[in-house]
């Protein structure tokens, strides 16, 4: 093996390395922010074998640029892929996614058990280009395989649901999947390459909001897709992938490019046509927060178990759907898929329903009341009235979300502040409810 | 199933460097076939590219032969873009031109052909891209966001 080989480097020293060497003109250590929109050809030769994919070569940073590249191929060294495509969000990576491997007729099935604005996307956007979509119970194993038809193209889930604390059996859904030669698609936001990694367990692509736990510091949105290389894309059953392209004068992508074909596609079609890129300032501030990702990961599951456990001991506390606690009904999953631990968002109910959890949210002085997770700092949020309010109450129950379900994103601050915190957010309630 | 030992990065990094004069059976004269891409990127990179196609005449600028005994010069990579089931006979053919590796491309599996390779001494590199591999070690292939597998903190040289 070479000394290089990243396969022999852990996953921290992967996290800090993959995807730059300091690069040759000046030597600089910290990956460069390339701030430009294009670039200048050596000749014009190297201009038309950049625009025929025939050269690896710059273009226009709407298409590529050397920081999100670094980024890139660091999230995908980390998720076990063959590459990766960064965009401007996890909803764009997550259309981008869509928009390669979908034809109108084409049938998509997800779990019903997702970030409100993926639900969201995937019912409007669904309609609007004439894909159909089944909702599936993420945990009935044979609900996923019932709702499969011949038109099925991809299935879609989260490692870990947002907010209810679904953990997926990727190796079993997956299997599934393939058995009928389609894809899995899994969004691994809450989990994070450092938590899981979906690739290994057979899901053949794989999405993250970057963000989130990625970045770390909530200064920037972001997202990005990567592909594991393996699946088939010339079974037969995705022409839109495997047939000569119109859209980049005959080329076919996964014939020419074989493992990497429908990352190319990804980029030099799906990108280059939504021109939804990710800024490369942006991809810099993910490169910084990738670079302690597990260290705060680490913290942010042990503060998430702390709370959760707190919680769960509380008798002015319903149902806390934390994952990672023992009685959790997750629990061999997460042993399974989640060893170091089931991430840092989760939910619990207030017996006070939608006015207990508004007076909660407005007694809290430490955890900040705003719609994002993944944070340094620690977030709480009120689902029904936010996040997922576009949601029928039908789908909110299917979501795992009623009227008084408040979601906690755990931080990394002492956990002697965060509770304490808590607690006076529940005493409030609990003055409020004596009151009436 | 692929063996890691036709994969082997210091095999790779080496002929890599080493190799001037590729034969590539199976290059297409089609601008869109991956033969043609690999090719014209070989050559853009300083390799001497002879095409082996009985049904071309000429293939990037450069004389196509039928077969690799009709090269009339030394060839140090017999690149490959055909079906498996051809590779045992281009195999005996690429040692008898004294050939210093035989490389599979993508796909190419071929066990029986890389052990008459490996017989007559060359080197075996199967289920490859050779484009691939020299972006990967030599080229740019990091700027796309791909997975290099690399990790080190030497200044790179220029591309």
């Amino acid at each position: 093996m070479s000394s290089d080989d990243s396969e022999q480097f852990g996953f921290d020293t992967r996290a800090i390395h993959a995807g730059q060497r300091p690069e040759p003109t000046s030597g600089a250590r910290a990956v460069p922010i390339f701030q430009t929109a294009s670039y200048v050809f050596e000749d014009s030769e190297a201009a038309a074998a950049y625009f025929n994919l025939q050269e690896y070569g710059n273009t226009y940073s709407r298409i590529m640029n050397p920081t999100v590249a670094a980024f890139e191929e660091r999230v995908a060294n980390l998720e076990g892929a063959a590459g990766g495509v960064a965009f401007a969000s996890g909803l764009a990576a997550q259309a981008a996614v869509f928009a390669t491997i979908f034809e109108p007729g084409d049938h998509l099935v997800v779990s019903s058990a997702l970030y409100g604005g993926t639900i969201t996307q995937v019912k409007h956007l669904t309609r609007k280009l004439s894909i159909e979509l089944t909702f599936v119970d993420p945990d009935d194993l044979e609900a996923w395989r019932g709702a499969i038809k011949d038109n099925t193209k991809a299935l879609f889930a989260e490692t870990i649901g947002n907010p209810a604390g679904n953990v997926l059996d990727i190796a079993a859904v997956a299997e599934i999947a393939h058995d009928r030669d389609t894809p899995l698609i899994v969004d691994n936001t809450f989990a994070t390459p450092s938590l899981c990694r979906p690739i290994e367990w057979g899901a053949d692509i794989v999405v993250n909001s970057a963000t989130k736990f990625i970045g770390g510091h909530g200064t920037s949105i972001g997202g990005v897709v990567v592909e594991s290389g393996v699946f088939d894309w010339s079974n037969g059953r995705f022409p839109v992938v495997a047939d000569p392209s119109p859209a980049y004068h005959g080329l076919a992508f996964h014939e020419t490019f074989g493992v990497y074909g429908l990352l190319m596609k990804l980029r030099a079609e799906t990108l280059r046509d939504l021109g939804a890129c990710l800024s490369p300032f942006n991809a810099f501030l993910f490169l910084q927060g990738l670079e302690t990702l597990s260290l705060r990961m680490d913290r942010h599951v042990e503060n998430a178990l702390a709370t959760a456990t707190w919680l769960s001991h509380r008798s002015d506390v319903e149902r806390v759907t934390y994952p990672g606690l023992d009685e959790s009904v997750y629990r061999p999953l997460v042993e399974r898929y989640l060893p170091r631990g089931a991430g840092a968002v989760y939910s619990f109910d207030l017996p006070g329903g939608r006015q207990a959890g508004g007076r909660f949210i407005e007694a809290l002085d430490l955890w900040s009341h705003l719609a994002n997770v993944g944070d340094a700092k620690s977030l709480v949020l009120h689902p029904a009235s936010t996040t997922h309010r576009q949601l029928s109450d039908e789908e909110l129950v299917r979501a795992g979300i009623g009227p008084g379900t408040i979601r906690l994103s755990v931080g990394l601050e002492d956990i002697e502040d965060l509770l304490r915190d808590l607690e006076q957010g529940l005493e409030a309630v609990g003055r409020e409810g004596a009151r009436a | 199933m692929t063996a890691r030992r036709y994969q082997d990065p210091d095999v790779i990094r080496k002929v890599l460097h080493e190799a001037r004069t590729i034969a590539v059976v199976g290059l297409s004269p089609n601008e869109l076939r991956a033969s043609n891409f690999v090719g014209f990127y070989l050559r853009r990179h300083g390799y001497h590219v002879i095409p082996v196609n009985p049904r071309a005449d000429e293939v990037l600028g450069e004389r196509s032969y039928p077969r690799l005994a009709d090269i009339p010069e030394p060839v140090d990579i017999v690149n490959v873009f055909r079906a498996p089931d051809a590779v045992p006979e281009i195999a005996q053919e690429a040692f008898e031109i004294g050939a210093k590796m035989l490389w599979l491309q993508f796909g190419v599996i071929s066990p029986e052909g890389a052990e008459i390779a490996e017989r007559g001494g060359l080197n075996v590199v199967m289920d490859r891209c050779l484009k691939v591999e020299h972006a990967r070690w030599l080229g740019r292939m990091h700027w796309l966001g791909f997975n290099t597998h690399r990790v080190t903190s030497r200044r790179a040289s220029a591309v």
